[in-house]
């Protein structure tokens, strides 16, 4: 739910916005890379490229009512884009190893331009974001929506995974692209470069929840809201709601794609469950957990639910399955406004644990705010 | 007739089998006030989702201001200048009264200039309209927790910010009290009095003979999908045929509420 304040009160939680913004990013920037271990900064930054995903997720479902539960399909596309450029640049111009494998002798033609990293960068985002734009048109213009929409995109992900694991000789099959050893001919496994990776992930992020929180802030965010809350007086009031959808979708889209793009140099493998139907239910699951149609919910649940994966798993291999669906089911049940959502209604508990203060006379409504009755004046 | 604003010629359109409308024709012109009355199921929610390019006749024609309505989408038809109001107020219960105005009156900016704020003329238009339609103290409100009245006022509202030149208004004091049956009528009244100018023509649909009354207007009654009698309300009121198949009805009720 999009909460309204008054001007001042608007103002003053941007100034607090703002010093909180700033915290974070020092923190982030500068605190964890000194204060963590490799291995713990490398988990952290792979949280943050699923935050970047959540936020997108969270543009196209918490203020469009569009939800995608093949998120994953985005993201894989953009860790494949920059896998085949990591790739590319492992195998020093000769054939990539899996391709030998699979009995192929020369580089396919597409592969080509994948050699240049900026190349390689750009379509981890674009053709994640064109392929979205183009799905988020098609489906409202068939007028599909609602839950046939999101069974869709769910179809739309496992027919990905389907597809990269046939093509094994260009995709590398079930294995995917591994045995990266470089990234702008630096060493991947190098402790400074994986610190630089995580830097630039946090920049990202941070540019892309700007640019989602002008988007939601502008009357662009509020026609999404307005789609959401009724189609059709939407388009007869002069506009196009199939445009509105393919560009929140492709938006959505290209923010997986780029988190797609950083986190395959992080984690050093990218592999057909990248795309998958389970990674694309969780990316669902991390914003309602975090509070939908809030941005920083998003971001917080994406967080909050892998490190939560991560610490049960550690202790508890078999279980943290279990955990996750309970999580998910107590963010539903208990706090539907998410982690957000509990936040806020904190100062409202403690109101009501309070003494209870003389409550002024309770206004009467003159004239009734209720509907009337339905009166029958039909003949 | 050339010059009408609306132009409805031999339509005809039926579900299932059954005629909903049959031949019908109705000319409508710049700034006239007209009333479509008739029994349920007559027609007249159809005919107005066949101006507005929600539903596609069978046969016929259909001209809005020398352009075919019948070849546009409700978008493209909205964005020259007709406004539909639907029967159950439709407005966006998430966004305030001044974002759902907003919303409405943005339709002529295109992609970036929808993440810059809104320029002077669509704010000046904003306060005209929330003056008009008497929501300036709800402005910060979610329409969500507005009265059902008040939500009628807003979805009227809406559609003055395109400055349309054609209202078409599906029962708009359905369900309203006395009292907000009578501001919905002075705001109706508000509204011809700005639009003779401005040439702004409104057709309602309507059930409440009293309300229909308080204006001075032409009144078409629809049956089985044909016009039956066009003409003043008290002309329309004397007609044998009207009397039979609508108004006797009524009559013999005492109040169009008894019926």
């Amino acid at each position: 739910m999009i909460v309204r304040q008054t001007q001042s009160r608007y103002a003053a939680q941007r100034i607090g916005g703002a010093a909180l913004a700033v915290l974070a990013l020092v923190i982030l920037l500068l605190v964890l890379p000194n204060a963590l271990s490799p291995f713990r900064l490398n988990l952290v930054g792979k949280y943050l490229c699923y935050a970047l995903v959540a936020l997108g997720l969270d543009l196209a479902w918490g203020y469009a009512g569009l939800l995608s539960l093949g998120q994953s399909v985005y993201f894989g596309l953009g860790a494949y884009a920059f896998g085949m450029y990591l790739k590319m640049e492992s195998a020093h111009g000769t054939l990539p190893d899996f391709m030998g494998w699979s009995g192929l002798d020369a580089l396919p033609g597409y592969w080509r331009p994948f050699n240049d990293p900026v190349f390689a960068l750009a379509a981890a985002v674009l053709v994640p974001a064109g392929l979205a734009a183009l799905f988020g048109y098609l489906m409202s213009r068939s007028r599909v929506s609602g839950v046939y929409f999101s069974i869709i995109t769910q179809a739309l992900a496992f027919i990905a995974t389907t597809l990269f694991i046939g093509q094994q000789p260009f995709t590398g099959g079930t294995n995917g692209l591994t045995n990266f050893g470089t990234i702008f001919g630096q060493p991947l496994k190098e402790a400074a470069v994986q610190t630089q990776l995580f830097r630039v992930t946090v920049v990202a992020l941070a540019l892309c929840l700007a640019v989602a929180l002008w988007l939601a802030r502008s009357r662009f965010g509020r026609l999404l809201v307005a789609m959401r809350d009724d189609e059709q007086r939407l388009r007869f009031s002069g506009y196009n709601p199939t445009l509105l959808k393919a560009a929140v979708f492709g938006i959505s889209g290209g923010m997986a794609g780029l988190a797609g793009a950083l986190f395959a140099p992080q984690v050093g493998i990218v592999n057909p469950d990248s795309l998958g139907i389970i990674l694309g239910i969780q990316m669902v699951i991390w914003v309602a957990v975090g509070g939908r149609g809030t941005l920083i919910g998003a971001l917080l649940g994406a967080v909050a639910v892998n490190a939560t994966q991560s610490a049960v798993s550690e202790s508890f291999p078999d279980l943290w399955q279990y955990a996750i669906g309970a999580l998910f089911v107590a963010s539903v049940l208990i706090f539907p406004g998410g982690l957000v959502g509990a936040l806020r209604s904190l100062p409202a508990l403690g109101r009501k644990f309070a003494p209870p203060r003389p409550k002024p006379a309770q206004r009467e409504h003159p004239g009734g705010t209720d509907p009337a009755p339905a009166e029958l004046v039909q003949v | 007739m050339s010059g009408a604003l609306l132009d409805v010629q031999d339509v005809e359109i039926s579900f299932d089998g059954i005629k909903v409308l049959d031949r019908l024709s109705l000319q409508l012109q710049p700034g006239e006030l007209r009333f479509l009355i008739g029994p349920n199921g007559a027609g007249k929610t159809t005919l107005l989702d066949v101006v507005s390019g929600k539903t596609r006749p069978h046969s016929g024609a259909v001209m809005f201001d020398g352009h075919n309505a019948l070849r546009l989408a409700p978008n493209r038809l909205a964005r020259l200048g007709m406004g539909r109001k639907f029967q159950t107020p439709a407005v966006f219960p998430s966004l305030t009264v001044w974002e759902n105005l907003e919303a409405a009156g943005s339709f002529r900016d295109r992609g970036l200039d929808l993440l810059l704020p809104a320029r002077g003329r669509i704010v000046d238009r904003l306060l005209e309209v929330l003056e008009i339609t008497g929501l300036g103290l709800q402005a910060q409100e979610r329409a969500g927790v507005l009265s059902h009245g008040q939500q009628q006022w807003l979805e009227i509202g809406m559609l003055l910010m395109h400055s349309p030149k054609l209202l078409l208004l599906d029962e708009p004091v359905a369900g309203l009290t006395r009292a907000e049956r009578d501001r919905t009528s002075a705001l109706l009244h508000a509204i011809r009095g700005s639009a003779t100018a401005t040439g702004c023509a409104i057709l309602i649909v309507e059930h409440d003979m009293a309300f229909v009354r308080q204006f001075e207007a032409t009144v078409t009654v629809l049956h089985q999908g044909r016009v039956l009698v066009e003409g003043p309300m008290a002309t329309v009121q004397a007609d044998e045929r009207v009397i039979e198949v609508y108004l006797g009805r009524i009559e013999t009720g005492g109040t169009a509420e008894a019926a």
